[in-house]
């Protein structure tokens, strides 16, 4: 994995693709007050937006705890950190009746193996479905998750292996072909309103919905980002440059990473 | 009423060739003790059911026991895929399995339809994903007051479902507290109730958060301390990550995960026999 260095008075931080992604997941989450958390970079995320700028996030995770403060980073959605640090525990039933469906989540975290021009989700299968190149874990809570959470955040490495032009299944629904499906499918969420990658950020066009890249991390170009992307890639008129990730930042996910109880 | 029995003697009179089994477990509590003695007495074409099939399931697949698979999300968490259940759909080893696939919120809505003594339940969900037409147990209601198109999943009723808890008593009254998922559902969905625990004590005592199911909605409860290794039991021991992901070297190779098998789970007579 490549390291991106930027130098800062004297400084000069190095941090990796996967550290920009979580960085800027985490800033993405400042203002929320409910975040539901799946495992791997959503919840190193959200646990670092908890250690830095948003304390009093409430973190939701699928095996039914409500307001985890986990101190060390959890290798599964159960962990016992996160049941023991809760506000309350619950059940499944609950969490996916009452909490999500109930419309009680401000956003929700997902990644995916594929993802489409609107931001549709494959976890199922590579391949076809009855005789599968890749079996994947499926579906799991993803497509409730996207269909309730107030908004979604969708966290994908941007390549021609992820970012495909028509999905093998889709599992979950960003907003199918176009702007009215989501109202069609009675889907009450917003859906996804930021796409994070390792090149920069997308965001749906506010009228077609078409993911449009926004943002750039440090050192990108925009050329990497079109030749990562098989369809033609919308770019928004005011292109920006994510900030680099500052000290406090660095300090706060490596101070984590070294709680990941790796096993 | 329950009966306090052996983990052999439960197993043998409750599981039986071609049930469907529901073990669950979310993450904490996994009857880990319970599907390996189905793998040793050898049960065969189950229909498995759990919304988060995991390590054990991925033994009694590659030992050859499922025939089919009800599941949400089936991956070793946090470490990557299940290679014995991958191994199963992608090339039919040993044999070929079935699988029934749904959402964790459409899989629960099943069990809570089958507490329930309801034909179905109701859910927003499965709109305009493929998961839709790939499961007969996924349809469209019209909600009868609003007019709303909604999805209806059919109850499932498990022959026999199998979940670990903290504790029960002599009488068989069966305490959890922690994670408890799904359990409380699929156990009043059941047909059969089997319920391993950490121990048998003099007398529950009541616990903030705690779930009671009574004996008499349980058919045999048999002590199986440490029965949820590498998974835990929460007030007894943690889980064990490391055995996670070590999982992942054993199931990748076939002979790896038999001879691992052979020597973990069938106290080698698997080796005794070739």
């Amino acid at each position: 994995m490549t390291a991106t260095s930027t130098a800062r008075g004297e400084q000069s931080i190095e941090y990796s693709p996967d550290d920009m992604m979580i960085a800027a997941a985490a800033r993405a989450l400042r203002g929320y007050r409910v975040c539901f958390v799946g495992i791997g970079l959503p919840s190193t995320a959200a646990n670092l937006a908890r250690a830095t700028h948003s304390p009093d996030l409430v973190l939701v995770y699928e095996s039914g705890t409500i307001g985890a403060k986990p101190t060390r980073l959890p290798l599964s959605i159960g962990d016992g950190e996160l049941a023991e640090t809760a506000d309350a525990v619950v059940s499944v039933p609950e969490i996916f009746n009452y909490w999500v469906q109930g419309g009680r989540i401000d956003v929700g975290f997902l990644g995916a193996a594929q993802m489409d021009r609107f931001a549709n989700l494959n976890s199922t299968t590579i391949g076809d479905y009855e005789h599968p190149a890749v079996r994947l874990p499926g579906a799991g809570g993803a497509p409730e998750i996207a269909a309730s959470c107030k908004e979604v955040i969708v966290l994908i490495r941007q390549s021609h292996r992820t970012f495909v032009e028509r999905l093998d299944f889709r599992t979950t629904v960003g907003f199918g072909e176009g702007p009215d499906d989501r109202r069609r499918w009675g889907l009450r969420g917003s859906g996804p309103t930021l796409v994070i990658t390792d090149l920069g950020l997308l965001r749906p066009d506010p009228v077609t919905r078409e993911l449009t890249m926004t943002a750039l991390h440090p050192g990108v170009e925009i050329d990497q980002a079109r030749a990562a992307t098989p369809w033609e890639l919308r770019v928004a008129e005011q292109l920006t440059t994510t900030e680099p990730l500052s000290e406090e930042e660095l300090r706060g996910l490596r101070d984590l990473q070294a709680t990941q109880d790796h096993g | 009423m329950a009966q306090i029995q052996t983990l052999a003697e439960a197993v043998g009179n409750l599981v039986n060739d071609g049930d469907c089994v529901a073990l669950e477990g979310f993450t904490h509590l996994i009857p880990v003790a319970a599907g390996q003695e189905i793998i040793r007495q050898g049960r065969r074409d189950l229909t498995l059911v759990r919304l988060t099939p995991d390590i054990v399931f991925d033994q009694l697949i590659g030992m050859g026991c499922a025939k089919k698979l009800v599941f949400g999300w089936g991956g070793n968490p946090g470490v990557g895929s299940l290679h014995r259940f991958r191994d199963a759909v992608e090339n039919g080893w040993p044999h070929p399995l079935e699988i029934e696939e749904h959402s964790h919120a459409g899989l629960t809505n099943r069990y809570v339809a089958g507490a329930s003594g309801l034909p179905f339940a109701v859910l927003r969900g499965y709109f305009g994903t493929d998961l839709m037409g790939r499961t007969e147990t996924v349809k469209q209601v019209v909600c009868p007051f609003t007019g709303e198109e909604l999805a209806a999943v059919a109850a499932l009723r498990p022959d026999v479902t199998v979940i670990h808890a903290q504790q029960a008593d002599h009488q068989g009254n069966v305490l959890m507290w922690g994670i408890t998922g799904v359990n409380k559902e699929a156990v009043l969905a059941a047909e059969r109730v089997l319920v391993t625990v950490e121990e048998v004590v003099d007398r529950l005592d009541p616990r903030p958060g705690g779930v009671l199911l009574p004996t008499w909605v349980i058919d045999a409860v048999a002590e199986a301390p440490g029965g949820t290794y590498p998974s835990y039991t929460a007030g007894y021991y943690e889980r064990d990550n490391s055995a996670y992901v070590h999982w992942d070297t054993i199931s990748r190779d076939r002979e790896t995960f038999l001879t691992w098998m052979d020597e973990h789970v069938l106290g080698g007579s698997m080796a005794v026999g070739r």
